[in-house]
């Protein structure tokens, strides 16, 4: 089986040799995947400040940089390198995170990245995408190769088992009347398991790209229902998305809830994904739950 | 450079000598007089020199001169930091012609200059990159990557000018030049208001980063 990070690994290196434009820029973190020898290949050692720095002038410079690290120390170490030499010189970049929120809980809290994506959305302009399988990764990748704009690209161990069409919008996979539920990336299979066991009457959308977000997707799927009743379950911070939510449906009457990372605590835990999924309420037990009482009535 | 005094004070609305005050004033003088090769009619040739001002604090001194040679309108200059006006106390690549980054916080300036300086050497531009960072703004550790990387990967179309008016907090023991050379990069000491020691320096070959550290008397 073909990871996220392979796919976009070998997205990148099929696509350097064709495209000038391309650099690719890292902090020893998988270095050895992309061709040192090209000189459109830049690795800084381990760092992260300079990393970002690197990209923002390259891309001045007329390239189309990709970023790559650790979910942490590609975007929270770098936060005002991000803000700054990419954002606000007016550059485009295609950052890349592994280790989501907590892909590999044994090294503990100083690899996980639950406020990734909270993060972006403080900063203008950001593309968001958030496959939840490896076959999407390749054409998201492929289109922000493309582009000139500012993309992050969150990439996970965690996968649904088949990739939907990505790149317009939320996707619509079941059709019901109680309310709607968007599932974020890996946590579809989840959702769709925990909705079938409650025999929950929702429609339920998919969403591989997060922002832009696509509000209007969203309504229609709200104006088809009976209910303006929306829970969101994403793989990172809970309520990331609350405002976007609060703001497609200012006009109608409704009921949100964000599901998530939770935010109280900091869980000082290792073990597995699967534990981490159980005690922030993402695993399938923990969404039927929260779907039976959400959608009651 | 008669003219410097003139454009300051339309600035600062004064006609005391707060332009000669200004630490970065001479290295910018002999840069766009003698040594940068960009004109207002070049500001995007993907072969002209980059000048990056990393220390993007108290920029009036940045401006007299990019309106002197002919960068911005120099009417420009009695309106700044108004609303809308395209100057402020940092300057924004986005609004000024001529300015290369938009720059305030300290430390940013240099990492962005190796990438600027690599991505001249990938599109086999004749172009440098010429950055000024403070000796304040030098305690930022973002600073130390990128002395570090641009030695270790050669990064020779690179000119750090550093203006030591000995505003670090806390010194550099050993002096700046040395915390550059250690990690590979060609060095020079040069007295800060010395044009012609300025444009020696500034023009001298150099075949890996080169670092010129512009002595400015504290509180001149």
């Amino acid at each position: 089986m073909t990871t996220m990070r392979q796919a976009f690994v070998r997205a990148v290196n099929e696509q350097i040799d064709n495209d000038p434009r391309i650099a690719v820029v890292t902090a020893v973190i998988s270095s050895n995947e992309f061709p040192q020898e090209n000189e459109r290949v830049v690795d800084v050692g381990i760092r992260e400040q300079t990393m970002v720095g690197v990209a923002g002038g390259l891309a001045l410079a007329g390239l189309r940089p990709v970023v790559h690290s650790y979910a942490p120390f590609l975007v929270e170490r770098p936060y005002e390198q991000i803000k700054l030499d990419i954002g606000h010189q007016d550059v485009g970049a295609v950052f890349v995170s592994i280790g989501a929120s907590y892909d590999d809980p044994v090294w503990g809290r100083t690899h996980q990245s639950p406020g990734d994506v909270a993060l972006f959305d403080t900063l203008p302009g950001w593309t968001v995408h958030v496959p939840g399988h490896a076959d999407e990764v390749t054409p998201l990748l492929r289109q922000a190769l493309k582009d000139d704009n500012r993309v992050y690209v969150r990439l996970s161990l965690h996968e649904n088992t088949q990739a939907y069409p990505v790149g317009e919008g939320f996707t619509a996979l079941r059709h019901g009347k109680r309310g709607v539920v968007l599932a974020v990336g890996p946590m579809l299979d989840r959702v769709l398991k925990a909705v079938d066991s409650e025999n929950a009457d929702v429609t339920v959308l998919y969403a591989a790209t997060v922002r832009p977000f696509d509000s209007d997707g969203l309504r229609k799927a709200v104006q088809d229902t009976d209910h303006a009743d929306v829970m969101v379950v994403e793989p990172y911070l809970e309520g990331t998305s609350s405002h976007l939510i609060s703001d497609s449906l200012q006009l109608i009457p409704h009921r949100v809830r964000c599901i998530g990372v939770k935010r109280h605590a900091e869980l000082r835990n290792y073990g597995t994904a699967e534990d981490h999924d159980a005690a922030h309420d993402l695993d399938v037990v923990g969404l039927g739950s929260a779907v039976r009482s959400f959608f009651r009535g | 450079m008669q003219r410097i005094p003139e454009l300051f004070a339309r600035m600062t609305g004064d006609e005391k000598h707060e332009w000669a005050a200004a630490s970065t004033i001479d290295v910018l003088w002999v840069l766009y007089d003698q040594v940068l090769n960009v004109t207002p009619a070049t500001v995007d040739d993907p072969d002209r020199d980059r000048f990056l001002l990393s220390k993007g604090h108290g920029p009036m001194a940045y401006y007299a001169v990019l309106a002197e040679k002919g960068f911005i309108e120099e009417s420009i200059l009695d309106s700044w930091t108004s609303w809308d006006s395209p100057l402020g106390q940092h300057p924004d690549r986005m609004l000024v012609p001529g300015v290369e980054i938009s720059s305030g916080s300290l430390g940013h300036g240099l990492p962005i200059a190796v990438g600027t300086a690599i991505g001249q050497r990938i599109g086999k531009s004749r172009g440098r990159t010429f950055v000024l960072v403070g000796d304040g703004e030098l305690d930022e550790g973002s600073n130390h990557e990128a002395i570090a990387v641009a030695a270790r990967l050669g990064v020779a179309n690179l000119t750090a000018i550093v203006i030591d008016n000995q505003s670090a907090m806390h010194g550099w023991p050993g002096g700046i030049a040395r915390r550059f050379a250690v990690e590979g990069w060609q060095t020079t000491e040069v007295d800060g208001r010395d044009h012609g020691a300025l444009f020696t320096a500034l023009t001298a070959p150099h075949d890996r980063p080169y670092a010129v550290v512009a002595k400015i008397e504290k509180g001149y």
